[in-house]
């Protein structure tokens, strides 16, 4: 039981708490900062994996943008009814049983799944350097995604001009 | 001693956690929020596969996800942007109060 392990459990309790929290919370406000804590576990597990820069994407871009977003978004609409409105008993217990039964199956299928491989070590530095990611972003070799960057960046600046568009005054 | 099956579960809970959200939710911010925590769970996948069962051969899985973060952020601007044009308009947020598309 090395620190490496200690940090995954804490992780894990962390992300369980808050993705739980975050669907049964009534404030919806209350809701986003459970997202946020599920956001920034996640980030960890990246950290564990040893995917050191994909983690701190996640902080910056989840963490730092899109919460931030959500909370802006709700703080603005936000009227005379902040809670979340009441659903019925049948409904609330017809999508929990749904929930369970198929978490029920993925945790079967990935039990019997039996990958054969090894458990995770404690990661070191040299999984995925920079300059590999940034060689990769930029080749159209084996292990190019100059594409999908591209298409990425096309998409970023749509979403940009389609967010003014919609959101303007008219 | 972490296995693949711990990392598994755990962003299978995380995916049901937000699919519960996406059906019980009313407000459509709130069914966003879920949707973020599947798209998350989805994510912890790529780099979970990528990790335990093809180290040092590939990076499709890195990519993947880095590549879903970006769409994520873009989708959910979009979304409030839409969002916040619905209050606009209406001044209310409930999934079964929006049912007329043209305003």
């Amino acid at each position: 039981m090395d620190s490496h392990n200690i940090m995954f459990f804490i992780l894990a309790a962390l992300i369980l708490f808050s993705s739980i929290a975050c669907v049964l919370t009534k404030s919806i406000l209350r809701a986003a900062t459970y997202l946020f804590f599920a956001l920034v576990g996640t980030a960890g597990i990246y950290f564990i994996l040893g995917y050191t820069f994909l983690g701190a994407v996640q902080l910056m871009v989840y963490a730092g943008g899109v919460v931030v977003l959500y909370v802006f978004a709700i703080l603005l609409t936000r009227g005379r009814k902040d809670q979340l409105s009441q659903n019925t008993k049948t409904k609330i217990f017809a999508s929990a049983l749904l929930s369970l039964a198929g978490l029920g199956i993925f945790v079967f299928a990935i039990l019997k799944g039996n990958f054969a491989t090894n458990p995770l070590a404690a990661p070191n530095e040299g999984i995925l350097s920079m300059n590999d990611v940034g060689s990769s972003m930029l080749s159209t070799g084996d292990n190019g995604f100059l594409l999908p960057f591209e298409a990425v960046s096309v998409l970023l600046l749509a979403c940009i001009v389609a967010a003014l568009v919609i959101a303007r005054k008219r | 001693m972490i296995q693949i099956n711990c990392l598994l579960i755990l962003s299978a809970i995380m995916m049901f956690a937000g699919i519960f959200g996406f059906l019980t939710r009313r407000s459509t911010l709130a069914i966003l929020l879920s949707i973020e925590l599947m798209l998350n769970a989805a994510d912890i996948n790529f780099a979970v596969f990528n990790r335990f069962l093809f180290s040092g051969q590939n990076n499709d899985g890195f990519f993947f996800t880095l590549f879903s973060i970006a769409i994520t952020a873009a989708e959910s601007a979009i979304a409030i942007a839409i969002m916040i044009n619905i209050y606009r308009h209406l001044k209310d947020l409930s999934a079964d109060k929006l049912d007329k598309m043209k305003w």
